[in-house]
């Protein structure tokens, strides 16, 4: 599909890593402010749509086959479940526990497990959001070959 | 209070009626928008602003897709007159409304008044959250620590819903 | 009682449009706008008069906050959510490359 005018392309050019900055910031501070995982992982992938509407898929050289997104999604998800999976072994041994210290209320640092299980479901969904919008919009139909 | 939120509502039941008798597909779609982004004022008046955010990005990626999917075909809906079939579901339609209307309102008595509730399974949860958990924010570390299987089910979903996409429209992979 | 009683009428508004509506964008809009019903039904039903946001400051402890039960069922809900409009999206596209029509009645008449 092609692209946009050269308005738009300029504008996406500016905006598109301030978002990508935005989503990176309400992921690794889902425990102290409004947001989490969830809302950072699509603000991340936001970003990425709009270069990808802006631009076109002939220039982004979006061919029809299946790109590295769902690589990264699998992975996220294997080493959150391998995360869960380690509380087997420290503390009290029961599964999903949050056994790394509590430290203080308020820093960035603190609250046990959170902060990592935020960044890789962070990671996971925005490597979803992206493989859907790519199957649905860019290539639509099946291979024909 | 319940006055905006009233009106908001309000306004969120005159653009669904709008989104189902529109005659083009694309305004349709644009008026589920309308919905979408009046939960997402409604969420930030009842005190919930990881709602908010959550409902106004996962609104705009759904908006997308849909208008992605009309542009690509025709956009009128052609077929306006009414048949007997037609009038059947209509029939059938307005009982069941009246009806599940009717077991509302009586199912509501027992419910207390709006923003009295009483707060008996959160208590546990909000004393003892920031010794427990030690997060600063009590929904993520309701979400994360205390009830960890619904997100690691909602991961699962999300998973599950890419292959079912991929599955069905043939997306084959690299040679 | 008002909120509860217009939040259900959007419930049922949605209901309307997934009876009797035969094009299947149609079909998938209703659906989305019932499901928006019920996020909006648990927001109401977790909101304390006089409370805060969950979210704790550590300088002044404050003493009554905003259940935040409800809230973390409705934020997995609105994920789930989305996946189920992605997937039958990609059916509404199977449908229209393989019959040529939204209407569900002439896809229910050709047979293979």
């Amino acid at each position: 599909m092609k692209g946009m005018t050269l308005i738009v392309k300029k504008t996406t050019q500016l905006l598109a890593g301030l978002i990508f900055l935005y989503g990176i910031y309400v992921v690794i501070h889902g425990h102290l402010t409004p947001g989490g995982g969830f809302a950072g992982g699509v603000l991340i992938a936001g970003s990425f749509i709009l270069l990808i509407l802006a631009n076109g898929s002939d220039f982004m050289k979006l061919t029809k086959e299946e790109t590295g997104s769902t690589l990264y999604e699998n992975l996220a998800i294997l080493v959150a479940v391998f995360l869960a999976l380690s509380g087997l072994l420290f503390g009290a041994k029961t599964f999903f526990l949050n056994w790394l210290p509590k430290g203080t209320l308020g820093e960035i640092v603190s609250a046990g497990m959170i902060p990592l299980y935020n960044i890789f479901i962070g990671i996971e969904v925005a490597a979803s959001i992206l493989s859907i919008f790519l199957a649905l919009v860019i290539f639509k139909e099946e291979t024909s070959e | 209070m319940e006055i905006t939120l009233s009106i908001i509502t309000g306004l969120m039941i005159l653009g669904a009626l709008y989104a189902i008798h529109a005659k083009d597909l694309l305004s349709a779609v644009i008026a589920c928008g309308i919905v979408g982004y009046g939960l997402v004022i409604c969420f930030l008046l009842l005190k919930a602003p990881d709602l908010a955010i959550v409902q106004i990005v996962v609104e705009t990626i759904s908006l997308i897709i849909m208008v992605a999917v009309v542009l690509d075909s025709s956009r009128q809906e052609l077929f306006s007159k009414p048949d007997i079939q037609g009038y059947v579901s209509s029939i059938t339609a307005i009982l069941l409304i009246v009806v599940l209307f009717y077991f509302f309102k009586i199912s509501i008595e027992t419910l207390d008044a709006f923003g009295q509730g009483t707060l008996r399974m959160a208590t546990h949860y909000i004393e003892g959250a920031t010794d427990k958990t030690g997060s600063a924010n009590l929904v993520t570390g309701v979400i994360f620590d205390f009830r960890g299987y619904d997100t690691l089910g909602e991961a699962t979903v999300l998973i599950t819903a890419v292959l079912g996409v991929l599955t069905i429209l043939r997306i084959k992979g690299k040679k | 009682m008002i909120p509860y009683l217009l939040c259900f009428i959007l419930f049922l508004t949605g209901l309307y449009g997934v009876i009797t509506r035969r094009n299947l964008v149609k079909i998938a809009i209703s659906l989305s706008i019932m499901e928006f019903s019920i996020f909006l039904l648990f927001a109401l039903i977790g909101y304390v008069e006089g409370g805060v946001a969950p979210i704790v400051d550590p300088a002044d402890p404050v003493k009554t906050y905003v259940d935040p039960l409800p809230q973390a069922m409705v934020l997995t809900a609105i994920v789930i959510g989305l996946a189920t409009t992605a997937m039958l999206m990609a059916v509404i596209i199977r449908i229209y490359r393989k019959y040529g029509t939204f209407d569900i009645r002439e896809i229910k008449n050709l047979r293979g």
